[in-house]
This record gives structure tokens, sequence and C-alpha cells, in this order.
């Protein structure tokens, strides 16, 4: 019987909202394949108190690798680690989160193993008794069903693309042996960090982007109340036109050269939709636009639109979900 | 300093992606091809050392078809010294890649090996880091900018909420995403220069890909947009569809 594996990320001992997702999608797959799911959780010594949570989202068995040197993340390091981790046990697939970490990771372990990988994915099935996984490819213009003749599968999930679900496992603890063999040569330093008061875009559940119809830096205070007022889930997008002419960071950017996103919510203001923006968010659940020319192309991915000038529509959009949370 | 930049030809981002009728297949017809854009700032990047590094030669690197050849060219227009193209097909399944392209990268033993975060067709994001896994090289991704020092490579790494500053020494291998490296446009004096730098071409034996498509579709159709009313009417029914309509406020 072949177990499925997920891969904890954690920061500071947090296990990351992504993370309870993928574990979530874990144990919905592993209960119809009829086999464990599995949590691999790699840190700095006393990490094993983060492992409760897990328990929470289904983790049957908790494996924990504790080393002082697994307190920053280091690609090497950590590929080393799980490659033994996966060695040692009878994985059909490994489950990593499809973030800045995962998707440096997961390719790392792929190669260890000498196995197969798919990036990104937005659903798994359970198709006689193999799995089954969709992924977006060509920017998102198509998606691709693939299955996989080589095991275990790695596979790296999508953010905000699966619902988190509390789904009690055994969680049962167990600690393994780390041997770090190669860190020499390699070190590492987070030189800025901006923050949990400013969620990264792709990790957000609401994103309010804007674009070079937003018409002055000045402009985005609008933006970011609007942020403000739908919670603390939510964050800033760009285009990639006014991250070119410096208005925003990088970090913001929404697309093809940019992050691709899947929140519930996206605000497109002052975006025209041209096909690399759309790339990076259209896999979005519900898509509002807010654009002063009514035949703009991202009308045409919309849910929602709305055709005036943001400088004006926006004060009063904030307003009216303001107080719509005020009476709550 | 050896280097050497991997890139791809892909479908340019703007092509009509078509899929064929009753098959998993995609249908490429009349679609133009470009050097994948993220393969471009890697060889920006490159480009840049041979012009603060004395004695540094770029070579750049890619498995693909006869077409491809047109992209290597552009990239000796750009700067690059030498090209190779690796005959062969390639596929979704990331690992079969990186062993054609580490292999041919062993035979070289450069200094850095740099490649684009990710591919513009497959988005797979792996053969960076699976590269420098298969060779036991240092490796760091989603770079935006980095500097070379003796044989330290520090390299700015994009990460959620912030930037991580990472040190590796050489051999390494570094995936580059937007930042610094804003390609440049090749010059005439280039585009003549290259046509005497040197192409190689060898065929190659690709692995079978581990991954196999069985099927494709086009992403679910939204149900059509509702636009509302301009004015502030317009904006108290947008809050109450998001409301009660789409549930996510
Ligand atoms: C290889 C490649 C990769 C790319 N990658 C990306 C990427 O990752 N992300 C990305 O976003 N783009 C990307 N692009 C660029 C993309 O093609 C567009 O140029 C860009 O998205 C346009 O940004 P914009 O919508 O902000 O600006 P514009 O296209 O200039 O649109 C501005 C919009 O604002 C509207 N507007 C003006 N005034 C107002 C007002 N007062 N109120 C409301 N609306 C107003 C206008 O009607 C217009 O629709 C890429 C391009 C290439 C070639
Ligand atoms: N066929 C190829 N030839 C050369 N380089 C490639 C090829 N496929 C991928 N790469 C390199 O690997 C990077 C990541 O590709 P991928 O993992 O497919 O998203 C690309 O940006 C290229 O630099």
């Amino acid at each position: 019987m072949s177990n499925l594996l997920v891969f904890v990320e954690q920061r500071e001992g947090c296990v990351s909202a992504v993370t309870k997702e993928v574990l979530s999608a874990g144990a919905a797959l592993a209960k119809e394949l009829g086999v464990e799911i599995h949590a691999l959780v790699l840190g700095d010594k006393g990490i094993g108190s983060s492992s409760i949570e897990l328990t929470d989202y289904g983790a049957d068995q908790i494996f924990l690798a504790e080393h002082p040197e697994l307190n920053v993340y280091l690609g090497e390091n950590f590929a080393s680690v799980i490659v033994s981790a996966i060695e040692a046990g009878n994985y059909r697939a490994v489950m990593f989160p499809a973030t800045a970490m995962g998707k440096d990771l997961a390719p790392r372990v792929t190669a260890g193993l000498d196995t197969v990988m798919a990036t990104d994915v937005t659903q798994v099935e359970v198709i006689e008794g193999g799995l089954e996984i969709t992924r977006p490819i060509f920017g998102g213009k198509v998606l691709a069903k693939m299955k996989f003749t080589a095991f275990p599968a790695v596979i790296s999930v999508r953010p905000n693309v699966f619902p988190p679900e509390k789904n009690s496992g055994a969680g049962h603890i167990n600690k393994i042996e780390v041997s770090l063999p190669f860190t020499e040569g390699l070190s590492v330093e987070i030189i800025e960090n901006l923050g949990r008061q400013n969620l990264d875009v792709s990790e957000a559940k609401s994103v309010v982007s804007g674009g070079r119809g937003m018409k002055d830096p000045d402009n985005w205070k609008l933006l970011e109340e609007l942020r403000d007022a739908l919670g603390p889930e939510a964050a800033l997008g760009a285009s990639r036109a006014v991250v070119d002419t410096g208005w925003r960071p990088h970090g913001e950017q929404v697309g093809q050269t940019g992050k691709t996103i899947a929140p519930k919510l996206y605000f497109a203001v002052g975006i025209s939709g041209a096909v690399q923006h759309l790339a990076g968010m259209r896999t979005a659940q519900t898509i509002v636009a807010i654009n002063k020319d009514a035949d703009a192309p991202i009308f045409g991915v919309a849910d929602y639109g709305i055709v005036g000038d943001a400088m004006e529509i926006l004060p009063r959009l904030t307003e009216i979900i303001s107080e719509l949370n005020a009476g709550e | 300093m050896e280097i050497i930049v991997c890139i791809k030809r892909v479908p340019d981002t703007e092509a009509r992606i078509r899929i064929l009728e009753g098959s998993p297949e995609i249908s490429l017809e009349g679609v133009k091809y470009v050097t994948s854009p993220y393969d471009e700032f890697a060889l920006e990047a490159g480009i840049r050392l041979k012009e603060v590094h004395e004695s540094t030669t770029v070579t750049v690197l890619t498995l693909g078809d006869d077409e491809a050849q047109e992209n290597l060219r552009n990239a000796l227009a750009l700067g690059a010294d030498q090209a190779s193209l690796l005959r062969g097909s390639t596929t979704m399944d990331g690992l079969a890649t990186a062993k054609v392209l580490a292999n041919e990268i062993d035979e070289k033993k450069p200094d850095m090996v740099l490649l684009g975060v990710k591919a513009g067709d497959d988005d797979q994001q792996q053969v960076g880091p699976m590269v420098a896994a298969l060779l036991g090289y240092k490796c760091a991704t989603n770079v935006t900018n980095f500097k070379v020092q003796g044989s330290i490579v520090t390299c700015q790494r994009q990460i959620e909420n912030g930037t991580e500053v990472i040190e590796l020494a050489q051999p390494a291998v570094i995936t580059v995403t937007k930042g610094e490296f804003e390609p440049r446009y090749p010059s005439l004096k280039g585009i003549m220069a290259a046509k005497k730098k040197p192409l190689i071409i060898k065929d190659v034996e690709v692995p079978e890909s581990r991954l196999v498509l069985t099927g494709l579709e086009y992403p679910p159709e939204r149900d059509g947009i509702h636009m509302v009313g301009e004015g502030l009417d317009g904006i108290t029914e947008l809050v109450q569809l998001l409301r009660e309509e789409a549930k996510v406020l």
C-alpha cells in the first residue's frame, strides 16, 4: 500500500496557509484511495509544536526532521532530507505547495528520486486507481490533463485553489534522523521582509490590482483603502505597465512575467486586460473590472464590470464595503 | 568565466492556442515563435557578465528542432559567443529535458548556468533546479539580480513577502526572473557578427516523457459579464452582487 506525503511549509514555526490547502486536498485523495496521508516537517529543534495543526487537517502520520541547520530554507539541505525520507517510505505521490519555496524544492527532490513532476496543479483525480492531474499551460489558455508513469509522482499544488478543510487525522509523530551533507558554499539571508501586514499577492484571498489607468502613483492610496476595507486577507497587485514605470514593485506584478494567482476575488482597476495579464489572473474565482473604456478586453473575462472613472468609483466602493463590514 | 545560458523556443505569448478536435493535441499552425521571455532575461544577465568580467565566454544552449537555430542566432547577435543546438524533441517532462541539458553542460564544465525561471509554454518551472541537482551544482531560483565576486555569486531571490539574499559558490545554476535584466535589442553590427560565430548542431536522444498527456480542454467559460450601471447605484448593485450572487464579500 503506498501512501501520500505532503511537505509542510512553515516559517518561524507557523504552518503556511497553502500547506493546509495541500493537506486538505491530500486527505481527500488518501480517503478515496484508502491510504494514509503523511506530513513531513523540517525545521529547527522544537518545530514539533506546529504539528497539532497538521492533525486538524487530516495528517495520519507526522514526520519531524529537526536540526538547527534547517532553521532557514536552503534548497540543497531540504532536498537531501526529503529525498531520504521519501526513500525510507513507500509513496505514490508527494505534494508540495506551489510557492517560491515549493517551486525551488520540488524539482530538486524529483531529480534526486529520478521521478516525474507536475507543477501548479489545480485538480487531482483518482481514475482507475491512478492519479490524474490537471494543470494550466500556455499561461492558462489551455488546461492539460496528465497521468504519471513513474512513482512517486511529485505534484506542486497551486495556492488558493483547494479549500482548506478540517479533517482530523491520527497524527502519530515520528522523528527522523537528519544528517546534512553540503551546506558549504551557501548561505542565505532575508534582506527585505514586508511582514504580515503586507500579504503577498499570491497568497491573498482578495486582490486589488491597478494599471496604467490609475494615472499616478499617488492614486494608489485609493486601492490601498479598498484593500483595507476587504480585510486582512487582501493584497495589492499591479499590471506590468505600472511596474515598468516604477510606480509599483515587481513583487506585485500579476501576469506572464509576474505572479500567477487564484484569489477568490480580483479587482482589475484601470487595467486593459492584455493576454499576458490574463495569464496571471484568469483562474480567479470572481473577477471585477473597473475601466472607463467599455470596449476594454478585460470586460471579456470579468464576471462583473463597471464603466467609469476609477478615481470616482473607488472611494464610493470602499465606503460601501466598509459600511457593510461595520454593520456586521 | 565560462557561462552557459539555456534558452527555449516557445510560441509567442500573444499566440492563439487551439486544441485539435478529438485529440489531446494542440494546433500550433501559423503560430509565431519567440525565445521564452524569462530566457531573454537570463541571456541578458550572461551578456552583462561578459561586460564586467574579463575573458568570459557565453554559450547558448537549446534542446529543440532545427527552427531553434533562429533563436540561437538571435542570441549570438545579442552578444553570446557560441551556440549549441541539441536536436531532439521536447516534452513536458522537465527531468527528461534536464538530463539532456545536464549531459551537455557536464562536458563543458562551466562556472555558471543561467536559465529562465520558467518556459513560456509549459510553465513547469523545473529544469533549472533539476539540472543543478543532477550535476551537484549550487542553485538559486527566481533571481532578480546577482553579482559575481571571485567564485562567489550573490543573488537576490524573490520570495513571498520579500527578497532573500543568497550566496553560492560556483559552479552555480541560477534561474532568472524579471528584475534587473531588461533585455537589449540586437545591433546591426551584432547581427552581422553573429553570422560568423560558431553554431554547433548535435542529435540527442531524449528520454521518454513520464508525464503522459491524457486530455486538453479550454478553461471553463465564465457565465458572461454582468455590467452594472454607472454612478452610485451601479456601485451599490455591484457590492450586492459580490455579496449575494458571487458570495465573495
Ligand atoms: C512577453 C510579455 C510579457 C508580459 N507580461 C506581463 C505581465 O506579467 N503582466 C502584465 O500586466 N502585463 C504584461 N505584459 C504587458 C501587456 O502586454 C500590457 O502591455 C500591460 O498589461 C498593460 O498594462 P495596463 O493594462 O495597466 O495598461 P494599458 O494597456 O495602458 O491600459 C490602461 C487601461 O486603463 C483604462 N483607464 C484609463 N483611465 C482610466 C480611468 N480614469 N479609470 C478607469 N480606467 C481607466 C484604459 O481604458 C485602459 O484600458 C507583457 C507583455 C509581453 C510582450
Ligand atoms: N528545451 C529546452 N532547451 C533549453 N533550455 C530549456 C529547455 N526547456 C527548458 N529550458 C530552460 O529551463 C527553464 C525552465 O523551463 P521549465 O522548467 O520547462 O519551465 C527555461 O526558462 C529555459 O531556460
